[in-house]
């Protein structure tokens, strides 16, 4: 469905439904050069048992119209804004790599709105190394190989988003060039690791937030390795943290766990 | 192991898809031998039928075994997912009734494996699904043929079986124009020859009866997603970007991004047409790629002597391989094919009939079947077995003639086969 978010269409996925203000609401942010369908297998399952589900396509980015946020700052107030667009007083969010820091900012901002909140693939600061940063500039077909290669864990990945049979990082790649050909306007590649590497919000958010956090870490990521989230697990004042035995591709790389630990941290939510 | 840096041909070969077995420890690829597989509960047995979990149902929709085969040959080619299915035709046909229905129409070429152009001429028509071909060599045709109801472009890296090189960037980009994907037949140059994708392609396909498992012993086939055709941009396929009634009014294009048309195939076109692949046969095709390499740098090792050695002799007329300047694809082999443009290929006798069945019964190592892509060299007499029933008219359009030999080079000593070759001949020559 698309959701009018500061008077431009943003697109949500929700498997199909109708969004049931009985339900609690899980708000989903991908990261850099994806969309919303990296959720694909998370987010169907949730709009399944019992949640509203809105994995979001960021704006400018795919099927969402407007400006892609220069920022993780501006972002997070897209996130805001989400929530007062759709009418939410409360959800959880969930966000991986670069969506990771959007749901940590969007949550330090309105903590008492957030229920829970879940970081995959975090890091702070989320540096980005200069040549990837140039190279997501002048040669970002060169840079979204150099990054499939830093995400990947595994010649064998299992059963995963299409079903089995699916070669997960081709599929990564094609999704990262269709990404990037969905805005002409806008280099989303160089604009999303700007956002990354310029952010330095995190440890003081992280400090701000007040709801359970669960850090959904991929034990040899070496894109966003477990020890650069260990300040933020330090800092968080409900910290649980599961190491996925994979690598920055947690969705797609270790769905199974994923799922597991995702819904064992969200329970409590549809209890209330 | 992380962070793989991106690993050569040889490598995924070998390793894409598959590591030791956790429950057994075993090393090569287990043979999946389960129609079924035991669900863990309710709960999970319901978010398998519904895509919230990723997993084995029932093996006519997918297997571990197969799903090897299928990562294996997506990383080959450079595509997003794979469906095996039980022959080459089975993967053609799966294509076809994905992405189109009753009132739609085809433009392909007519330099067609005779399987092929049977499936489009014949059978489709019957089912309402219309075909115009085309020379694959001329473009403006291709652009003259599109109709509004166009779906498809289809054609083969290298025709079979003049190999007339099919320029996939300029057909691809024609198709593209008109809004819709070009699907390409690779059998006979295998990704280790030419990768479609890389050149415009949005759907590969092989006989992987052929060179994926080189060694005449099973018949599969396997169709892969490139994950670049933009269904909803294009408008003309509403299988994949509108709701789907037979599957939870599933938007398959809003599903995935990508990957619209491997949920679709799977989830109807195996569900429903059922022609799966067995997972004994996957096992066998997996088994022959491990050698791909290996085996199609000797296919062209041993192409380029024969070739060179039927381009000398007098009772030889036409040989019709691209390696040869006097071969209308040369420089475009050259280009998309720095390899090697396969090891089928056909030559005319300078003789008649009689004398041409003479060659064939003549040959000792090059054995008489239906059948291309062996370990072993094949050889055929086009006109009268896989193109019989064309008329002379269509068979001179996808190049055949009357006395056209087609052979199939295999991994022998070259020295062995350009021997029987030279008896053949000779025996073929006293015949008149």
């Amino acid at each position: 469905m698309f959701i009018d978010v500061k008077g431009q269409p943003l697109y949500c996925y929700t498997a199909g439904k109708a969004l049931d203000t009985a339900k609690p609401t899980v708000i989903m942010v991908h990261g850099v050069l994806n969309d919303h369908s990296v959720w694909i297998l998370q987010s169907r399952y949730l709009a399944n048992h019992g949640w509203n589900v809105l994995a979001i396509d960021l704006p400018g980015h795919c099927r969402s119209a407007g400006t892609p946020p220069a920022s993780v700052e501006e972002a997070a107030d897209f996130i805001v804004a989400l929530m007062d667009a759709a009418g939410l007083a409360r959800a959880a969010l969930v966000g991986h790599s670069l969506g990771s820091l959007i749901v940590l900012e969007a949550a330090s901002r309105v903590p008492e709105r957030i229920s829970r909140l879940v970081l995959v693939g975090v890091a702070a600061p989320m540096r980005v190394s200069a040549a990837l940063l140039e190279a997501s500039l002048n040669a970002p077909m060169k840079a979204l190989e150099m990054v499939n290669v830093f995400s990947r864990s595994t010649l064998a990945p299992p059963p995963s988003a299409l079903g089995p049979g699916t070669w997960i990082y081709g599929a990564s790649m094609a999704l990262g060039r269709r990404v990037l050909a969905s805005n002409t306007q806008y280099n989303l590649f160089h604009r999303g690791f700007q956002a990354c590497d310029s952010y330095q919000g995190a440890t003081v958010a992280i400090e701000r937030v007040s709801c359970p956090t669960l850090f959904l870490l991929g034990s040899v990521d070496q894109m966003t390795p477990p020890r650069a989230a260990q300040d933020l697990i330090d800092r968080a004042r409900q910290a649980e943290v599961v190491m996925l035995p994979g690598g920055h591709h947690q969705m797609n790389e270790t769905p199974e766990e994923m799922l597991s630990a995702l819904t064992t941290f969200l329970k409590p939510e549809l209890k209330g | 192991m992380s962070g793989y840096p991106d690993p050569g041909f040889d490598t995924l070969a070998l390793h894409a898809g598959a590591a030791p077995d956790p429950a057994t420890g075993a090393r090569a690829v287990p043979i999946h031998l389960s129609t079924s597989f035991v669900f863990e509960s309710s709960d999970h047995a319901a978010a398998l039928f519904n895509l919230e979990r990723a997993g084995h149902v029932y093996s006519r929709i997918s297997n571990p075994t197969n799903a090897v085969l299928e990562q294996r040959v997506s990383a080959l080619e450079g595509g997003i997912g794979a469906i095996s299915t039980a022959s080459g035709q089975a993967a053609l046909h799966l294509s076809v009734a994905t992405l189109m229905g009753a009132g739609s129409h085809i433009v392909a070429s007519t330099a067609l494996y005779g399987g092929s152009q049977n499936l489009l001429h014949y059978t489709m028509r019957r089912f309402g699904i219309d075909t115009t071909f085309v020379q694959p060599g001329d473009i403006d045709a291709w652009r003259a043929a599109v109709r509004p109801n166009t779906r498809l472009f289809f054609g083969e890296t290298v025709g079979n079986p003049g190999l007339d090189v099919l320029d996939i960037a300029t057909v691809s980009a024609i198709a593209h124009e008109a809004g819709v994907p070009l699907l390409v037949d690779s059998t006979l140059t295998s990704p280790w020859l030419i990768k479609p994708f890389e050149h415009g392609a949005d759907l590969v396909y092989h006989s992987a009866t052929k060179f994926l498992s080189g060694h005449g012993t099973v018949i599969g086939g396997i169709v892969v997603d490139g994950g670049s055709f933009d269904w909803d941009r294009s408008g003309k396929f509403p299988e994949l970007s509108a709701a789907y009634e037979g599957f939870h009014n599933m938007v398959f294009s809003e599903e995935s991004t990508v990957g619209a048309f491997l949920l679709r195939a799977r989830r109807e076109g195996l569900r429903d047409f059922g022609a799966c692949l067995s997972p004994h046969s996957a096992w066998l095709i997996l088994q022959g790629i491990e050698t791909l390499g290996l085996r199609m740098e000797r296919h062209m090792r041993n192409t380029e002597k024969v070739v060179e050695f039927l381009s000398r002799q007098a009772f030889v007329g036409r040989v019709g391989h691209p390696l040869l300047d006097s071969h209308p694809s040369h420089a475009l082999a050259q280009r998309l094919l720095p390899r090697g443009a396969g090891s089928v290929f056909s030559f005319d006798l300078k003789g008649n009939r009689a004398q041409g069945k003479k060659f064939v019964e003549s040959l000792k190592i090059f054995s008489h079947l239906a059948n291309v892509g062996d370990c072993r060299s094949l050889v055929i007499h086009p006109a009268s077995t896989t193109h019989f029933r064309m008329s002379d008219e269509a068979l001179a359009g996808a190049g055949i003639g009357q006395g056209t030999i087609r052979l199939s080079i295999g991994l022998e000593d070259a020295d062995d086969l350009i021997d029987d070759l030279k008896r053949a001949l000779k025996a073929a020559e006293k015949a008149a």
